[in-house]
């Protein structure tokens, strides 16, 4: 593959089999329709029982730039990129000699035959599958042929691999759910690819599938759906968004199931509403002004459109306005690279706005967009704050073999509320007082019929009762019990996920997409001898037993996608006794991040030291 | 003849509030401040019309214009956020909620300079609120700048002088898409006073741009927004009585003479002809009307363009009765075998 950035290191989890653990990169140019083929290969593996994940490399472009898909599939479950893939299906001509040198010893180079290349590799084997020709003789349309066309590579595939035709044909319906015909001739395709492959050629390689017993309770999601699907169990009746990659398919998501799943069966009425506004301001605005009413509202974007949401977020923080904003992160800075990866937004969400203030950020993993989706809701609403859930292009935009969604187990915590009976009872109400010393206030909705619910919300400086002040005190006072504020989130945020083995000397600390890469590096590197413990970070503020954590270990590094170490940074604000003993791995080209990168830190540090 | 002592005046309204209960808190604004002259005639306004003020949401954006919803209506929920950027706000606010009434307050550096894209899609959407401009030219707060609304050639106290040409606000509105568009003075409390209520009247967004003088700033007898000026130079369009909807059988008027607009809530409002021959309902007169007071140098004021039937943004939202609001939890959290279907269309 022509986008590695890293030098070609042959090795992997140290699994040496060529049954399930492969990588296959298909090579195509973007708007060719070579989507639905590659997730029809990685939906036949999934149903296969094969641990499988797959991750788009796409240019910021419609159409006719080069564009990559790896598929990994792995027994032992790891799914993390790899730096290297065994299997190379190439259909893009501009590309074929760059993407033959990505291919492991010994790979596999399938390829459209009317792609005249040199076959520089004599390690690779070669499988040459006529593609047009099959298009061509499949009856479909000339405008539909260069679509149909990519059916062959599949079919290929799956005679190389021993992937179930059955299985792809239920892919293909679940792809084309409700156009048999589509199916069909889509299954045509593959089927004379298959058969072609078979009748024509010799299999020299050793790489094939088997199917494994059916992981009972798996499924196959992209992180924007499963976003969206949580907000939605989450109970979000407003949404404004501005399109921008890779978020839009975060709203798109709430657009294709809300009108599903929250229209009122007896009436007929929308119990939602989605708004796409005229840029990230109105989009955040929009948002704030429905949670300011009551209602659960959230917003989605990325690093651009976050930049222009900072003046409104500073006021819901200072107003205490409950809203969740979703940032799935790209790289920046600036328009930076739309669709790569980064987690280089951290500092930004953690501190945006103008003034004091630091921002509760929830950080999911990999099988957590769900559930932070809904729960995102109920912290808004009980800390009357912002929340920023910080996905990025990798977990928002790929499928990922996650767990099935758990429904939630918890009740929705709308928060502090005060209705006309609760008024007339107390004698009237002070907004931002603390009379509970959690640092939140209690709250009217507009719209409480009582003399004394309303209230000004305002952005200046306010006391207990919203009024403008000046006073020193009164803003001294304001600012320690948002502070307090904080610290109550502290305990509410979700706590880190720790992970162990048995003798480790080194701590890892990640969060968010590097997950897998984690996961694998910690078992490379146990098999050579250096077990690690690993916390998994899933929220800002940070819970004490981060700092225990750190405690624990001579060595913790601190894994992130970004430059600057942003992480490493926080925590050692945070952690300054343990600054000594964190080490950053600040890793940002653009791709997900590999095991290999991770181990080769860690050995090297360990080399350098002894 | 027996003179009686006349018995003390009802002061209550129709819901039984009394006018403290429209009243804010004291004004913190310049004496003689145009803006004072709004918050008046808001208050006046909302108190005849017995608008329960707990049903209704004050919304503005940055300036001293934005500061006024502060002091009118204590009993309503007020939300003063960022500079230009009310429009947003409000949308949202009224998305959640469309039960409630929305009255904003913005200015001219406000609306036109900072605000101005925000304001065209707030129009463009009909959003239903009434949309104020406290329009003096001048930025008050950070003593004494040009707006976008400043006439050309205007010089303030700085000695700066204002070179481009003024941005007019009703034009915008109209170009926007804007279903009613009124312009009155400060300084004309009964004209004032009955364009807000038409404007509470409207189903969609009312803009109605207030010329405001700002009595520090911007009052020189020559600039075209001072008090001297407007009354100097005021051309009502039309001479103007709003029925509402519990009068419509008393009120008398000569056919011919008068158009009538009838709103959604079954008020109307009755545009008697004065000199100019203006149609409201006539978006091309409206430009006309604009363009051609902007030639001849005349401040002309009143009801400049209405379509009372043009659908609202809640309307053409598939919004149900239900505001987003107060929906409950049973009904903002789908059933569990929803999602056990989802995981098995995904596994």
């Amino acid at each position: 593959m022509s986008v590695q950035s890293q030098p070609a290191v042959a090795e992997k989890s140290g699994v040496t089999h060529k049954v399930n653990d492969f990588s296959i990169v298909v090579a195509t140019v973007n708007g060719s329709g070579s989507q639905t083929a590659n997730g029809v290969i990685l939906r036949s593996l999934f149903t296969m029982g094969i641990p499988v994940s797959g991750k788009n490399l796409f240019p910021s472009n419609i159409q006719g730039l080069p564009t990559w898909f790896t598929i990994r599939a792995n027994a032992a479950g790891f799914m993390a990129r790899t730096d290297l893939s065994e299997i190379l299906i190439a259909m893009n001509r501009t590309t074929v000699i760059e993407d033959l040198k990505g291919l492991a010893p010994g790979g596999v180079c399938l390829y459209a035959d009317d792609l005249a290349f040199e076959k520089l590799r004599s390690d690779v084997h070669y499988y040459a599958i006529p593609a047009m020709r099959l298009a061509r003789e499949s009856g479909a349309e000339a405008s539909l042929r260069p679509y149909v066309a990519n059916m062959a590579y599949v079919g290929g595939v799956a005679w190389l691999l021993g992937i179930e035709l059955s299985e792809v044909e239920s892919a293909l319906a679940a792809h084309f759910r409700g156009k048999p015909k589509a199916v069909a001739l889509n299954f045509g395709v593959v089927q004379a690819a298959h058969k072609h492959a078979a009748e024509n050629l010799t299999k020299t390689d050793d790489f094939r599938v088997e199917r494994m017993p059916a992981a009972a309770g798996m499924i196959l999601v992209d992180g924007n759906t499963a976003a969206a699907l949580g907000a939605i169990y989450g109970g979000v009746s407003f949404a404004a968004w501005y399109p921008i990659t890779p978020a839009s398919s975060l709203a798109e998501g709430l657009q294709e199931y809300l009108p599903q799943l929250r229209r009122d069966p007896a009436t007929g009425e929308n119990h939602f509403l989605i708004v796409q506004s005229e840029d990230e301001l109105g989009a955040l605005g929009m948002a704030i002004g429905a949670g300011w009413m009551g209602a659960r509202s959230m917003t989605s974007t990325s690093g651009p459109g976050l930049s222009l949401m900072a003046e409104f977020s500073g006021l819901a923080h200072f107003a205490e306005v409950p809203v969740v904003i979703w940032d799935v992160q790209r790289m920046g800075p600036s328009t930076g690279l739309p669709t790569r990866v980064s987690q280089g937004d951290l500092l930004f969400a953690h501190f945006i706005g103008h003034g004091d203030g630091r921002q509760v950020v929830l950080l999911p993993g990999p099988s957590e967009c769900f559930e932070f989706g809904w729960r995102a809701f109920d912290l808004a609403e009980r800390l009357q704050a912002p929340i920023f859930v910080l996905s990025d292009l990798d977990l928002g935009m790929n499928l990922w073999r996650v767990p099935e969604f758990r429904y939630p187990d918890q009740p929705m915590d709308r928060g502090k509320v005060l209705s006309a009976e609760d008024l007339t009872r107390l004698g009237g109400f002070a907004r931002y007082k603390d009379v509970d010393g959690d640092g939140i206030g209690w709250r009217t909705l507009p719209g409480t019929v009582h003399p004394r619910a309303a209230y000004f919300t305002r952005g200046t400086g306010h006391d207990e009762n919203a009024v403008y002040s000046e006073d020193p005190q009164v803003w001294e006072a304001n600012m320690a019990r948002l502070a307090r504020k904080y610290q109550t989130a502290k305990g509410l945020v979700p706590p880190p996920v720790v992970e162990r083995m048995s003798g480790a000397r080194i701590g890892l600390v990640a969060f968010g997409s590097t997950d897998p890469a984690i996961h694998e590096a910690r078992h490379i590197l146990a098999e050579q001898g250096t077990p690690s413990d690993y916390l998994r970070l899933r929220a800002i503020p940070f819970a004490d037993e981060v700092g225990t954590f750190l405690a624990e270990h001579p060595v913790n590094w601190v894994v992130e996608l970004n430059s600057d170490g942003q992480m490493h940074s926080l925590l050692k604000i945070d952690f300054a006794e343990h600054a000594g003993a964190m080490r950053s791995l600040a890793h940002n080209d653009g791709l997900p991040l590999t095991a290999q990168r991770v181990v080769q830190a860690v050995r090297g540090e360990k080399e350098s030291a002894s | 003849m027996t003179v009686v002592t006349a018995p003390k005046k009802v002061t209550t309204n129709l819901i039984g509030l009394e006018k403290t209960d429209y009243r804010g808190l004291e004004t913190t604004l310049c004496q003689g401040c145009g803006h004072n002259s709004i918050v008046s005639q808001i208050v006046a306004v909302c108190f005849e019309l017995s608008i329960p003020p707990e049903q209704l949401i004050k919304v503005s954006g940055i300036g001293c214009s934005s500061k006024a919803p502060a002091y009118f209506m204590n009993r309503a929920h007020g939300f003063n956020g960022l500079h230009g950027r009310m429009p947003s706000a409000a949308t949202g606010a009224i998305l959640a909620n469309h039960t409630m009434r929305a009255i904003g307050m913005s200015g001219d550096g406000d609306t036109a300079n900072i605000g101005m894209g925000q304001f065209k899609h707030l129009v463009r959407r009909n959003v239903p609120m009434v949309y104020i401009v406290a329009n003096n030219g001048v930025y008050g707060l950070t003593k004494g700048q040009f707006s976008a609304t400043a006439d050309q050639g205007l010089e303030l106290k700085k000695g700066l002088q204002n070179r481009l040409p003024p941005i007019d606000i009703c034009l915008e509105a109209l170009v926007g898409g804007a279903s009613f568009v009124a312009r009155s003075f400060a300084g004309d409390p009964r004209q004032l006073s009955t364009l807000l209520k038409a404007a509470l009247a409207h189903k969609g967004t009312a803009v109605l741009d207030v010329i405001s003088p700002c009595v520090t700033f911007n009052n020189k007898d020559e600039s075209p927004k001072s008090y001297a000026w407007g009354r100097e130079h005021e051309e009502p369009l039309h001479d103007l009585t709003y029925v509402p909807e519990r009068d419509e059988i008393v009120v008398s008027y000569e056919p011919g003479e008068i158009t009538s607009v009838a709103f959604a809530d079954g008020s109307s409002l009755r545009l008697k002809k004065i000199e100019v021959d203006h149609d409201p309902t006539s978006r091309l007169a409206a430009l006309t009307l604009i363009e051609e007071s902007r030639t001849q140098g005349t401040f002309v004021t009143g009801l400049i363009y209405v379509n009372p039937t043009q659908p609202t943004f809640v309307e053409i939202s598939g919004l149900g009765t239900t505001p987003l609001a107060r929906l409950t939890p049973a009904q903002m959290r789908p059933a569990e075998q929803t999602l056990r279907d989802i995981n098995a269309r995904l596994a």
